[in-house]
């Protein structure tokens, strides 16, 4: 379970999360939606501590998060993180990208590093690609490439910042299928995204942020067919 | 033959000897001011990167100075400095000791930029995976950086190696220095000019064409 208690964010004198609360459950899948700097992809660097926070905290199954005796690079294997860009290390091939953390981070042997990644891969349907370089692959490829480097880790929670909003139109079905899969095998995901077809769809609830604030959560059905909050209503208004 | 009777006789086949004995000393000064130079040019390229303020403001304006001060005068300077603080340096360590210095200087400026090459998004993905700060600057940043700097870095070294003549006039006996004292014998200054810069080219081909290869390897 993630738990996060009043968790403020700040950027200097930009307060950018301002007091956050919220908790998600295993196997549940979170959208988060909002407009653009409401600080939705901060809130997931928060979970990883890729950002330090200020005040408050993010507890993910027991552990604090942002302790200082928290050993970070354990703790982000637990959370896989599929970002906008999808960042393919250039220099590797499919399967050497997807290898590289297990064989370096995990210890695994090569042989098994390359068993993993071949099988993610495959997951991802992009088992036709195994030996091909990134430069190779379209962005929606690329971006399975990424989900599927995540999955290798073998993660319990994955976070999803925008993964489809760099993509071409045609290619961003692809990746939301891909998406859908995970959810329904069960993966606990937060999903920071713009695609309201995949959060009323996919989401056993969507949270709304407004300038730093979690203005609003709750099942699809409400976020979508009954919001309470006037920002919401302007942003789903606008969005449809 | 004495080299009073030698005067101004003509260019013979023992002076091709001298002068690949020179190129040699040309090869071995630039190659290890160019490995020492690089080296030392790394550490002060990811300090530059990745270091506090008071790092940076220091490095940056000493290397600045390294950069823009003409490489012969640094030679004539550090020369003459050594003895003063009661280390007699002959030519040769005096020469690599300040074109160790000068391509650490251009190496930084090199292999920063190759550090910066990689982005906060691409570093924030290998973190993610859990990877280490080193982890991600070895298998990520390294591979990464290094073929987008490749070629700056052959060009640094290839304009290190021709520079490495300017520490003839410490009077180390390098290829340029060897020249002019043949050419002051023989009065054969195109033919002797054209042997050292036979020479010269056949210092920098194989470190050129090698790197040719790599970034044909890499580009596939
Ligand atoms: N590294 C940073 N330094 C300073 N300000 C930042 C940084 N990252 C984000 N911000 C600011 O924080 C706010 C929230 O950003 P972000 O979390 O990216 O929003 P969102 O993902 O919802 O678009 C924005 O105003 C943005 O400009
Ligand atoms: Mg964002």
């Amino acid at each position: 379970m993630i738990e996060i208690k009043g968790l403020h964010k700040y950027f200097g004198a930009l307060h950018v999360l301002k007091g956050i609360d919220l908790n998600v459950e295993k196997g549940e899948v979170l959208s988060v939606i909002g407009s653009s700097g409401s600080g939705k992809s901060t809130l997931l660097y928060c979970i990883n501590a890729l950002e330090e926070i200020q005040k408050g905290a993010v507890i993910v199954d027991g552990v604090d998060v942002h302790a200082k005796s928290t050993d970070m690079n354990k703790l982000r294997q637990n959370l896989g993180m599929v970002f906008q860009q999808w960042n393919s290390f250039p220099h590797l091939t499919a399967l050497e990208n997807v290898a590289l953390a297990p064989q370096i981070v995990k210890k695994h042997s090569k042989t098994d590093a390359l068993a993993i990644a071949e099988k993610q891969l495959r997951h991802v349907g992009l088992g036709e690609k195994l030996n091909v370089y990134p430069s190779a692959l379209s962005g929606g490829q690329q971006q399975r490439l990424a989900i599927a480097r995540a999955l290798a880790m073998e993660p319990e929670y994955m976070l999803f910042d925008e993964a489809t909003s760099a993509l071409d139109p045609e290619l961003v079905g692809e990746v939301l299928e891909t998406m859908r899969m995970l959810a329904e095998e069960g993966m606990t995901m937060i999903c920071v995204t713009h695609e309201m077809g995949f959060a009323r769809d996919v989401s056993d609830r969507v949270a709304y942020f407004h300038q730093g604030v979690m203005e609003e959560i709750g099942p699809p059905e409400q976020i979508f067919g009954d919001p309470k909050s006037e920002h919401t209503k302007k942003f789903l208004a606008n969005v449809r | 033959m004495s080299n009073t009777v030698s005067v101004f006789s003509g260019f013979q086949l023992n002076d091709i000897w001298f002068m690949a004995e020179a190129a040699g000393r040309t090869m071995l000064i630039s190659a290890v001011s160019i490995v020492v130079g690089t080296m030392v040019g790394i550490v002060c390229g990811w300090g530059m990167n990745a270091g506090n303020f008071i790092v940076r403001s220091t490095l940056g304006p000493v290397l600045d100075l390294f950069r823009s001060v003409p490489l012969l005068i640094q030679l004539v300077l550090f020369y003459n400095f050594f003895p003063i603080i009661g280390w007699a340096l002959d030519p040769f360590a005096s020469g690599i000791f300040v074109l160790s210095l000068y391509t650490a200087a251009l190496v930084t400026q090199v292999a920063r930029a190759g550090i910066d090459s990689v982005g906060l998004p691409m570093r924030r993905a290998s973190r993610s995976l859990g990877m280490s700060y080193w982890q991600d600057m070895r298998y990520v940043v390294w591979p990464i950086g290094l073929r987008a700097v490749f070629p700056a870095w052959v060009g640094v070294a290839l304009s290190v190696m021709k520079d490495s003549a300017l520490v003839s006039v410490l009077g180390y006996v390098e290829l340029l220095r060897a020249s002019q004292i043949l050419i002051t014998r023989t009065q054969e200054p195109f033919l002797i000019l054209a042997v050292a810069g036979a020479f010269y080219f056949a210092l920098s081909y194989p470190l050129s064409k090698y790197s040719q290869k790599l970034e044909e390897r890499w580009a596939s």
